[in-house]
């Protein structure tokens, strides 16, 4: 039983080896482009026909910005780029683990780590964006300096609570697969993966409304504090 | 008893103690959660979406710490560090 798509070697690339995970990441992202390509190529804006592809496009980038909209109270087009990114990324290659012989990539703690470590950078990126490096920076020493370590340690824990999460939940799902096929090999591992689809897309969804939510917490706090300065400038 | 059986055999119990205590905490705050959330949707059905919405972020906050033990389960039993010392 191998626990992590990392110790399956499919095969090699010259020097390196080429694992489960890294493959399967190639065929999600291969998947991604080239459907949105061939949607993307034929859009149309006459009205009554719109075609499968463009009809799924469209209710989900609107769903995406409906969602961003509701939890940041901001322009959402911003962050659809990043945020929609990362959902259409883990739903994709968490449901394609209904697919025999296909290991999502997700399963895997590097890939989980390297979808985080993305959160990471994106929260004070966007922030710094928004109201540049010293309301950003100033936003750590509030209330008082004295809470600065916490809030290091906050930022560092919750990174590494979002790659554990996804990873662990994944994961599960197919160690819980291999045991259940050794033990009641007849229909029960189909419920269990049946399971395992619900809990993949809510997966996906929870990473990327986590990932919102940092971000928002990130600008949101420095959009106030700005506010206040800019008032106390002008009292 | 051998190093090796020793390492096995704590490693294997801690591992069952670990996620069997760990849950408890978990289980019993998402029950809380969702039975306090399914209160607030039968009296307000028009904000089911936004309830919804917060409930899932709120269960994979709580979650996580049943999944630090989970994962604290699977190093003890797959990649116990003592025991690769020992068998090497």
């Amino acid at each position: 039983m191998t626990l992590s798509p990392d110790d399956v070697a499919l095969f090699a690339l010259g020097p390196w080896t080429v694992t489960a995970t890294l493959a399967y990441s190639w065929v999600v992202m291969a998947l991604l482009v080239v459907a949105s390509a061939l949607v993307t190529r034929s859009l149309t804006t006459a009205g009554g026909d719109l075609g499968r592809g463009q009809n799924v496009l469209e209710a989900l980038v609107a769903f995406l910005l409906d969602q961003i909209r509701e939890i940041t109270n901001q322009d959402p087009e911003p962050y659809l780029p990043f945020v929609g990114t990362l959902f259409l990324f883990i739903v994709t290659s968490n449901v394609l683990s209904v697919v025999p012989g296909f290991e999502p990539p997700t399963g895997s703690l590097a890939t989980a780590a390297a979808l985080a470590l993305c959160v990471f950078v994106a929260v004070p990126a966007f922030g710094i964006r928004k109201l540049g490096l010293r309301a950003y920076l100033g936003n750590y020493l509030r209330p008082t300096p004295f809470l600065l370590p916490f809030t290091i340690i906050g930022e560092l824990s919750r990174t590494l609570a979002l790659a554990v999460r996804l990873f662990g939940n994944i994961m599960s799902g197919s160690v819980i697969a291999v045991i259940l096929l050794s033990v009641a090999p007849l229909l029960f591992p189909v419920v269990m993966q049946a399971f395992g689809l619900l809990i993949g897309v809510i997966q996906a969804y929870i990473f990327a409304v986590l990932a919102i939510v940092y971000i928002a917490s990130g600008t949101e706090a420095q959009e106030r504090t700005a506010r206040a300065r800019k008032e106390e400038a002008g009292s | 008893m051998s190093d090796f059986g020793l390492i096995g055999m704590a490693s294997i119990i801690v591992a069952g103690l670990t996620i069997g205590i760990g849950s408890i905490g978990p289980a019993l705050g998402q029950g809380r959660a969702l039975a306090q959330a399914l209160q607030a949707i039968a009296q307000q059905p028009d904000e089911a979406n936004t309830i919804t919405r917060t409930l899932f972020v709120g269960l994979a906050m709580v979650e996580s710490t049943a999944i630090y033990c989970f994962v604290v389960t699977l190093i003890l039993i797959f990649a116990n560090p003592f025991w690769a010392a020992v068998q090497s």
